[in-house]
């Protein structure tokens, strides 16, 4: 019979004894349940293995703080910092590098012969893309064959922990989509931590200072509501 | 003079650590960083990472590589230390990585680097252990995927008394059989000592009975760890 040793919600720390007599198919001596979990299990006992809010529905830990680990499907904000003859090579402020082939990178035929790479993504700028694959050796393919992927024109990036994406989206993007409303602003947010934000200067300003916030206190309750007033303050 | 009879300089017990505090997230350009204030020995630790591997040569294909930067502030001591690596700091960075390394789950980043630097920036003995207990708090707060803290401490002898967490001034006693230190890092949850040295004389049974008393400071420097997170996260909390 699983044993829980932990209150839900609480805040546990690497080593921390979550649970006791958990049994599992395929148990190893120690065995990783799932690399995104902030479990590992030695044993029959399950331990945290990061810093962050222990949830007990699913039995995982939801990370506090920590640097982008690059995972498929993600969509991600890089910088593009190389060109080679038929690809891009992006920063996504990840551990490794991602690449764009020209065949990903729009839905449109790029002509080669008629521009140079540089006429459709040029060094320093942003894309909006996916990670499409990530190979054994890291290698990461990215793709841009999405509606609203692509190169990000205009408007300026900032930055948040990448660990607080998930608090800045909200549930089913509701967060995000009542910044991008109040501030009259266009907002594009990468798992990797990046936020392009676009729109009037004044909005463009709230908006920022609503993302800060949400970095700041993001293990907070009530954030939706203080975020809200922030925005709505300027405006009486 | 026995030691045993009259006790320890500052009028600590045998097994008492110096009043230690912790202390994390001071560096806001690091991935995680932390302070280690332990009687008059202070370390900051920061880590930058995982990021990609530079200089290319040193990847590992299957593991993370870490790399640890000890370093000893020229005015950290009473005399001038001489600024810049020596062979001190380089052995140190390695007592260091190798204390680290099997706490981390190094499987799940290849092809990248941790670095770990950290900055001693007072040094009144158990400098060593200051810095792996500091680099571990930095680790975690960098959100690494550990299996455990890495708490350590000194134990050690002076003359007849087998005690916990030496100062300067006991390491430097000479009469009868001189001081021994003995820095002990142990991992809890997975019972392992992951540093081991000895500097001085001792017979095998009392460096058995030294090294228990170290891994119990550990357990005890352990705690406080996990306790500085929980409070680092509730005082954020309460300042609302």
């Amino acid at each position: 019979m699983m044993e829980i040793k932990v209150k839900d919600k609480s805040i546990v720390t690497p080593g921390e004894l979550i649970a006791a007599n958990v049994e599992f198919s395929g148990a190893d001596e120690e065995y990783r349940i799932k690399m995104n979990n902030g479990i590992y299990k030695k044993g029959s006992n399950v331990y945290a293995s990061v810093v962050g809010i222990f949830k007990e529905n699913g039995l995982k830990v939801i990370q506090l703080s920590g640097s982008y680990i690059p995972r498929q499907g993600d969509y991600i904000i890089g910088k593009v910092i190389d060109m080679s003859f038929s690809n891009w090579f992006v920063d996504i402020r990840g551990p490794y590098e991602a690449g764009l082939r020209i065949s990903e990178a729009s839905t449109k035929y790029l002509d080669t012969d008629k521009y140079d790479m540089s006429h459709y993504f040029d060094f320093g700028e942003y894309i909006f893309a996916k990670i499409t694959d990530i190979t054994d050796s890291k290698k990461i393919s990215l793709s841009c064959k999405e509606s609203g992927l692509g190169k990000l024109e205009g408007g300026i990036i900032t930055r948040i922990d990448p660990s607080k994406f998930p608090r800045l989206l909200g549930i089913n993007d509701s967060m995000i989509d009542m910044i991008e409303k109040l501030s009259n602003t266009k907002i594009e947010a990468g798992h990797n931590g990046l936020v392009w934000i676009k729109g009037p200067a004044e909005g463009v300003k709230k908006a920022k200072e609503a993302v800060k916030l949400i970095n700041k206190e993001s293990h907070l309750t009530g954030l939706t509501e203080k975020v809200e007033k922030l925005l709505q303050g300027g405006k009486k | 003079m026995s030691y045993k009879k009259t006790g320890r300089f500052d009028k600590r017990k045998a097994d008492e650590l110096r009043p230690i505090e912790m202390e994390v997230g001071v560096l806001p350009n690091c991935t995680g960083s932390a302070r280690v204030k332990a009687g008059k020995t202070t370390a900051i630790a920061g880590v930058y990472g995982p990021k990609e591997v530079r200089p290319k040569h040193l990847q590992l294909n299957d593991k993370l590589l870490i790399r640890c930067y000890y370093d000893l502030i020229s005015f950290s001591v009473t005399d001038r230390a001489r600024p810049g690596p020596s062979r001190r700091s380089r052995e140190l960075g390695l007592v260091i990585k190798n204390a680290l390394e099997k706490s981390i789950f190094v499987e799940d980043y290849p092809k990248s680097m941790l670095e770990v630097f950290v900055e001693i920036t007072e040094a009144d003995a158990g400098s060593r252990c200051a810095a792996i207990t500091a680099a571990s708090l930095a680790v975690a707060d960098a959100g690494i995927q550990m299996r455990d803290f890495v708490p350590a401490v000194a134990a050690g002898k002076i003359d007849d008394l087998i005690c916990l967490d030496l100062t300067k001034e006991e390491e430097d006693v000479h009469d009868g059989g001189g001081a021994t230190d003995i820095p002990v890092a142990y991992i809890p949850s997975i019972d392992e000592v992951t540093l081991l040295q000895l500097d001085g004389k001792i017979s095998s049974k009392e460096l058995i009975e030294a090294i228990k008393l170290g891994i119990k400071g550990c357990k005890k420097i352990h705690e406080m760890m996990g306790k500085t997170f929980k409070e680092n996260y509730k005082i954020k909390a309460v300042k609302e």
